[in-house]
């Protein structure tokens, strides 16, 4: 029989093939020789076919049926065989494999071998893939060999047992003895593998690291070894680029973070040798800056003094300036980890951070943009915004939702004005409307809702971003939603922020009903506009065309749409009497615990631009239907106009029906659950109807005190103080007669200075009975957030005796304790 | 380190050497993963990625793509200083070495490997200790083979006189 081919012979054979189908073909001819020489037990060519093999199994190809004969090149005398037979083993043999096992006596034996080469091998498989049963049959060995005075074995051993411990952890203690003269060998291959083994060790046990610590004093020791490796003069040995065995001084600074973690002394002790290899350490080359950034790594987790900490923060920011861009990611990537703890420190190298997300590389923009945003504050915020939108706009798409995100939320806790902030959400939904959360539709309606003074602002922009683009889907839900409750302040061409526009209702239905039918347009965004048409029915005067709109969706194909529009179209017939109450604007929303920090937008920092003013205007007297004519009565911009739930209750089943139709309402912001919407809602209504037995145990503590009192008309204020919020002020207000007649048609209206905001529920009735039978009560809701004091107009109107009567006060006798 | 890869720009896997238990199957996923993810960055990214939770350092040294995965607490910097001396030992061992040294004398290039990493670390920090165990190595299976060499020859010329 022919010698088979050498090894260099098949390679250079296959890669002339030209097709995958031709190489597959040279493959399966040389495999069935290599086969049938196995099987005729051949040793002198074993070797160079288990070799053929791996170079087969390398292009993919399945080599199996080699597994035995690696272990028979094993066990062979000859070198050659030994040295192919473990990498066959290496290669072909991990431990998921049945014949796995039978090399451990194989490795037994080698590891006894005279020759230490032969021993190395044995040492090297072992470490590199031994399972747990061959680990525990062969630490013994292992463990005599780290022993030894041979530093090639010694520095091998030492590895070996590290993946010992890392397969059977219960061993670390038998290789503790030998262990502890490692560290006194010269070798510096000894000294590496030694200090992997105490790191291995210190990690898994923390008795271990205490042990080594208290016991062996091992910080001196390695303090000592760093030192000499620093001190010493150029040795060509160890030398790259300069620099001492780099390899091992970075392994003893990851051991020393270990041992210096948590603990006062140790970090003390090596507080001078950090300081030395972080100023002494040549920058120029990535070998330098790999022992920086170690060292940086380690004076952050362990509790060095603050001199040495702001000395790792500054080097970061120098790197942060390097060419190289691996320097330049590896950086943010440690600033990301210490911003929580450092803050100031870091913030000193923002603009050279907000610089990075300039960079071309993905890694470094993603990283950077992380950083920016955990550095953004109330005092840097405008800047960073501005840096951050500019990012939004350029940066890939992968990029676009984490970064709209992250903006929202910024915005929202550290906004400088309302006008700001609504001016931030709207260029975020213009300029990345599809890749926003899902969740900021009802986050920004509520933000919105919450911004009084802007809605004339808020409705005309989102009114011009949707002429442009319709495309973009929580931009359009969130106009629409606003077009639905502000539609009249923009036909009005209210807005003092900008300049108002001319929009017609016409024109505005035009819009809405173009979202209706466009292809654009999802069903959520649909059953938005469909509401929002609805809505301007009490705000518009074309109501007729709402109503053939309405009635069209009547039979729509989409459930959800023939839903709303068939409850719509019995509002305009049967209801019609609830309808301007039902579509009131909606009252200002109570964030619940879980979803943020404040409850309204503070302002922060800035000043808005119509100061509050203290002193209110005087009274013009005018008839009075529409909640809105309050403001005007007042003189316009300084009063906050109420928002109130007039609902004057009917007997209990229409109170029922009133709350299932008001469940609905309550929805209108979208199918997709309104998170503060439909929990804030039906509390108020059931605290409006059921009044106030449930908070008399706490109004003992704010005493009660009468408002008015004229024409047999009193009305007395009993507070209480809501939870959890302390600044909103629950006031009560119980209205009774003490004239012969009954005071029907009873409405009672208030308003408050700018800087309180005020929300009216819905009455328990519109009668007033004579002679103080019974009363009329009503809650109202203050918010006093600068905990001024708390000043009050109020209109009553009624029908008393048949004739219309009105009359206007104001209350100022507020006690103390209500709104301080 | 969990794995070291080298592989051509064509994709073609020339080394891989694995420091934890992997299945097969999954070998064969994560070179795949490893070679697309590679092959596809931008020629002046920067040269770590991330991978599920291993960080994953590559350079490209001529034709051939050396890539390595990383647990979290290991240093890249040091990663490319391993990768690089990897290297060195290669080019001192071969003389100027080049893509088709390592492919036409692989086991020589694992051999050299098994005397630089074991288990994932570093077992020798200098060049030159290394270089020598690596001769005197060769010089055993050189011996080896001498002896048996002689051995058959001694056989045929026994076989013939007798």
């Amino acid at each position: 029989m022919p010698a088979p081919i050498r090894l260099r012979e098949l390679i250079r054979t296959i890669r002339t093939a030209r097709t995958q189908a031709e190489e597959r073909e040279m493959i399966q001819k040389e495999c069935a020789a290599i086969r049938s020489s196995f099987r005729e037990e051949d040793n002198t060519y074993r070797c160079r076919n288990v070799a053929k093999l791996l170079y087969m199994h390398m292009l993919g190809y399945p080599a199996h049926f080699g597994q035995l004969e690696c272990l028979k090149l094993i066990a062979s005398q000859k070198f050659t065989d030994k040295r192919i037979g473990y990498l066959g083993a290496m290669l072909l043999l991990d431990e998921r494999q049945d014949v796995h096992l039978l090399m451990t006596n194989c490795i037994k034996n080698d590891l006894n071998h005279s020759t230490q080469y032969v021993q190395g091998l044995a040492l090297c498989t072992l470490g590199c893939m031994g399972s747990s049963e061959m680990c525990r049959d062969l630490a013994g060995e292992v463990e005599k060999l780290l022993k030894t005075s041979n530093s090639y074995l010694r520095k091998k051993a030492a590895l070996c047992a590290v993946h010992v411990i890392r397969k059977v952890p219960e061993l670390m203690e038998m290789f503790l003895p030998a262990t502890k003269n490692l560290l006194s060998e010269k070798n510096h291959g000894v000294l590496h593998t030694s200090v992997v083994l105490l790191t291995e060790m210190c990690e898994r046990s923390p008795d271990m690291l205490l042990h080594f610590r208290k016991v062996w004093l091992l910080v001196p020791q390695l303090v000592r070894i760093l030192k000499n490796l620093i001190m010493s003069g150029y040795s060509p040995e160890h030398d790259v680029s300069g620099i001492s065995d780099p390899f091992l001084q970075v392994r003893i600074l990851r051991l020393l973070r270990i041992l210096g973690r948590s603990d006062d002394d140790s970090s003390e002790a090596m507080n001078d040798i950090l300081a030395q290899v972080a100023t002494n350490t040549e920058t120029s080359k990535n070998v330098g800056n790999a022992i920086l950034y170690e060292t940086v790594l380690t004076i952050m987790d362990i509790k060095s003094e603050s001199g040495l900490r702001v000395l790792a923060i500054n080097i970061l920011g120098r790197f942060l300036l390097n060419n190289d861009k691996n320097i330049r990611y590896v950086a943010l990537t440690s600033l990301l980890k210490t911003v929580q703890t450092d803050h100031n420190a870091v913030q000193r190298h923002r603009s050279t951070i907000v610089d990075c997300l300039k960079d071309l590389d993905v890694s470094i923009k993603r990283r950077a943009m992380e950083l920016s945003f955990a550095l953004v504050n109330g005092n840097n915020i405008r800047g960073m915004m501005k840096e951050l939108l500019y990012f939004l706009d350029s940066c890939d798409p992968e990029f676009k939702a984490d970064c709209a995100s992250g903006v929202f939320l910024a915005a929202e806790k550290y906004a400088p004005s309302k006008r700001w902030h609504i001016d931030t959400i709207m260029r975020v939904l213009t300029t990345a409307g599809s890749y926003v959360r899902d969740d900021s539709v009802p986050n920004l309606i509520q933000l919105i809702t919450n911004s009084v003074e802007m809605h004339a602002y808020t409705v005309q922009r989102l009114y011009k971003a949707l002429l442009d683009d319709i495309s973009q889907q929580p931009l359009v839900q969130v106009s629409s939603w606003c077009i639905g409750e502000y539609g009249d302040l923009l036909v009005s061409g209210q807005c003092e922020e900008e300049e108002p526009i001319q929009v017609t209702e016409d024109e505005v239905l035009d819009v809405l009903e173009g979202l209706l039918v466009s292809n654009l347009s999802t069903p959520v965004t649909r059953g938005y506009s469909l509401t929002a048409i609805m809505k301007l029915s009490t705000r518009f005067s074309s109501v007729n065309r709402i109503k053939k709109v309405v009635s069209i969706y009547g039979s729509s194909i989409d459930v959800e749409l023939q839903q709303r529009a068939v409850e719509y179209n019995a509002l305009f017939k049967k209801y019609d009497h609830m309808r301007s109450a039902l579509l009131e604007r909606m009252p200002i929303m109570e964030k619940t615990a879980s979803n943020g920090p404040t409850e309204i937008v503070q302002t922060n920092g800035e000043t808005e631009p119509s100061v509050p003013d203290t002193k209110l205007p005087p009274l013009i007297t005018q008839p009075a239907n529409q909640a809105n004519d309050l403001l005007d009565l007042l003189g316009g911009n300084d009063v906050v106009p109420v928002i109130q739930t007039t609902l004057p209750t009917k007997p209990a089943s229409a109170g029922g029906e009133l709350l299932d139709l008001l469940g609905d309402l309550s929805l209108s912001g979208g199918p997709a659950p309104a998170p503060s919407v439909p929990i804030s809602q039906p509390p108020f209504l059931l605290d409006g109807l059921s009044s106030q037995p449930l908070f008399n145990d706490i109004s003992a503590a704010i005493p009660p005190m009468t408002a008015y009192n004229k024409n047999g008309l009193k009305i007395e204020f009993t507070f209480e103080r809501a939870n959890p919020n302390p600044n909103i002020a629950v006031i009560t207000i119980h209205a009774t007669n003490t004239t012969e007649a009954d005071m029907t048609e009873f409405v009672f209206q208030a308003a408050v200075p700018k800087t309180f905001q005020l929300q009216l529920l819905s009455p328990s009735s519109n009668i007033v009975p004579a002679l103080n039978q019974g009363s009329v009560t009503q809650v109202i809701r203050v918010l006093n957030p600068q905990k001024q004091q708390l000043r009050m107009r109020v209109k009553l109107t009624y029908t008393h005796k048949g004739s219309p009567v009105q009359d206007l006060a104001e209350v100022n006798n507020f006690p103390p304790q209500s709104w301080q | 380190m969990h794995f070291l890869l080298l592989f051509s720009r064509q994709g073609k896997l020339r080394l891989q050497k694995w420091f934890t238990p992997v299945p097969e199957r999954e070998k064969k996923k994560i070179v795949r993963d490893m070679t697309t993810m590679v092959l596809g960055r931008k020629p002046r990214s920067c040269n770590f990625l991330h991978w599920k939770d291993l960080k994953i350092v590559y350079k490209k040294y001529a034709s051939l793509y050396f890539c390595c995965g990383l647990d979290a607490e290991e240093n890249e910097l040091l990663a490319l200083e391993v990768l690089h001396r990897y290297v060195e030992l290669l080019d001192k061992y071969f003389g100027n070495v080049c893509e088709l040294d390592i492919i036409f004398n692989f086991e020589k290039a694992y051999f050299i490997l098994d005397e630089f990493l074991l288990g994932g670390e570093v077992q020798e920090t200098s060049k030159q200790v290394l270089s020598r165990s690596i001769e005197a190595s060769d010089m055993l299976q050189e011996v080896c083979f001498g002896r048996s060499c002689l051995l058959s020859v001694l056989s045929i010329i026994f076989s013939v006189v007798l």
